[in-house]
């Protein structure tokens, strides 16, 4: 889950952005609360820590891999919808609910423990 | 009730999923689950490491050790690259690393192996090893007891750390091998592996470490800490269940006497087919360890100190093992004037555990605490907490609160803390006699 973002040229810049847009709607799909947080918080992180790389031979690798962990993303986080558990007690706000809004995760309501 | 429900999970096929998903959008339950800290007896699959696992458990199916035709050969090529991860987050050769069923498996093959094959000749009959170790460790020394060898339990400081100056002494003439574990998987503390390493090899002693909770997780390097034989375990990194490997030197060569014998796959030292899946997603595990190292590193330590500064902020509270060498993921600490099993009940909604996974189904105290030299009271009264990857700091004080308050609300209804509030010590009081 690394990528990175530049200003070198204003068409890489602002597909290394739109990249950077994906990976984190994209993390935000894994039903599981710790790997989505972590999907995002990784995303972020990496792309903060090469947000001054100036060599075009090290963006392109980075958009590359950048690429691939996307494609990771979606499949990883279809199965982790397939295969859900009931949400973390810390999960959707001090009461747990999670109203099925914008940027709330989908889930069944028969399933997990007892 | 179809299984899957009882499982725990739901398993639908893609339609019925997304049928389903519309009509229970906003049918949702308050989270009912626990948070997971309990990072030490194991801990979740990465998603990535899934990913490098599935196309094994689909497609490559072919038997790894399958010489004549493709599908071995691709089956081969996957396993010998893991070997190869595994290999450079140690800084060992791949030729060095042996595919086992996990790091107790690792243990038993590394101490009864060395045993057996230089107890043969009769000269060499003596192991270390120390109080703290893990239990197969523990257990592999007390079996080889049996058998007619000497075994020396070293003691341990009350920080939990060797003193090397009695390992020094304990070392004999006869003695072969000395097994000593690098992080602690109770307590956390980090033994000073790479010393230990030099006053083996100086006294030509074969030196095996325990490295299930340290590899991937602290830097480690075979060769600049003189490790003949090393445990490692895939599920402690975000790897599978059911794999470890053993590291066994070839430069001095380490021989030893192969626990399972069979078809001679993995140098003849552990016959018997590999699964590649497993294989690589534990080489999938190390690179990600390898790469993810230092960001993985900074932010479990932050998570640390955030809930180490908590809890210790509470009165009579106070951490085991030495402060200043401790891997930051594996917090222990003792409440004192609270039963440690009634605060695990209380505390329902983390998933904490007193100490070891294998231990923790019976109510005796912890032997790695009661080796530091804690009281019963103490060792009993403690909890570990176990930070990785994919712990949030929202977890983090979620469990801050949740545990100040109920250590507040226990400790109200103990007599003894009462006591305690009106400064009577109450190692002074006499308890009358019935």
């Amino acid at each position: 889950m690394t990528a990175i973002q530049t200003a070198a040229r204003p068409e890489s810049a602002q597909k290394v952005l739109s990249l950077y847009r994906q990976l984190l709607r994209q993390g935000n799909n894994f039903a599981s609360y710790n790997f989505r947080e972590y999907a995002k918080r990784r995303t972020r992180d990496a792309f903060r820590e090469n947000r001054n790389v100036e060599d075009e031979r090290k963006i392109q690798e980075l958009v590359q891999q950048g690429l691939k962990d996307l494609q990771l993303l979606k499949r990883q986080t279809v199965i982790s919808q397939f295969y859900q558990q009931d949400r973390l007690i810390i999960e959707g706000g001090l009461s747990g609910k999670d109203k099925g809004g914008k940027g709330g995760t989908m889930r069944q309501h028969e399933q997990g423990w007892d | 009730m179809p299984v899957g429900l009882q499982l725990g999970y739901t398993m639908l096929t893609p339609n019925a999923l997304s049928l389903d998903v519309l009509s229970n959008a906003t049918k949702m339950d308050e989270g009912q689950r626990p948070i997971y800290l309990d990072m030490q007896a194991t801990t979740p699959l990465d998603p990535r490491v899934l990913d490098a696992m599935l196309p094994f458990y689909t497609g490559f199916y072919g038997n790894p050790h399958s010489r004549t035709h493709a599908y071995g050969w691709e089956s081969e090529k996957a396993v010998e690259d893991a070997r190869e991860h595994i290999a450079a987050l140690v800084g060992a050769d791949p030729k060095e690393i042996i595919f086992t069923s996990g790091a107790t498996e690792s243990n038993n093959m590394s101490i009864k192996g060395v045993a057996r094959f230089f107890g043969r000749g009769g000269k060499k009959k003596h192991i270390i090893t120390t109080q703290t170790e893990h239990k197969c460790v523990l257990d592999s020394c007390r079996h080889l007891q049996d058998e007619g060898y000497e075994i020396t339990y070293l003691p341990v400081n009350n920080n939990g750390l060797v003193d090397l100056e009695k390992l020094k002494e304990a070392i004999r003439p006869d003695t072969m091998l000395v097994s000593i574990m690098a992080v602690n998987n109770e307590i956390g503390v980090i033994q000073p592996i790479a010393e230990i390493g030099k006053l083996c090899r100086e006294n030509k002693v074969f030196f095996h470490t325990d490295a299930a909770q340290a590899v991937g997780k602290i830097p480690m390097d075979v060769n600049a800490m003189n490790i003949d034989l090393m445990s490692i375990s895939a599920h402690k990194i975000y790897g599978p269940k059911g794999i470890g490997a053993c590291y066994v030197r070839r430069r001095p060569r380490v021989r030893l006497d192969p626990i399972i014998s069979g078809g001679g796959q993995e140098r003849g030292l552990r016959s018997g087919t590999l699964a590649p899946a497993l294989a690589v997603g534990f080489g999938e595990a190390c690179r990600i360890a390898k790469k993810e190292m230092e960001y993985d590193s900074k932010r479990v330590r932050a998570l640390s100190e955030r809930l180490l500064n908590g809890l210790l902020s509470m009165e009579h509270t106070s951490q085991n093992g030495d402060r200043n060498h401790f891997y930051p993921g594996c917090v222990n600490v003792s409440f004192a004037y609270v039963e440690g099993e009634s605060l695990l009940m209380a505390l329902k909604d983390i998933a904490l555990s007193s100490g070891s996974a294998c231990t923790s189904a019976s109510l005796e105290p912890s032997y790695v605490l009661r080796a530091l030299g804690n009281s019963d009271e103490s060792a009993h009264s403690s909890i570990r907490f176990g930070i990785g990857r994919f712990t949030t700091e929202a977890e983090i004080d979620y469990v801050l609160k949740a545990v100040t308050e109920r250590v507040g609300f226990l400790r109200e209804l103990s007599p003894l803390w009462e006591l305690v509030q009106e400064g009577i010590d109450l190692n002074t009081i006499e308890w009358s006699q019935h």
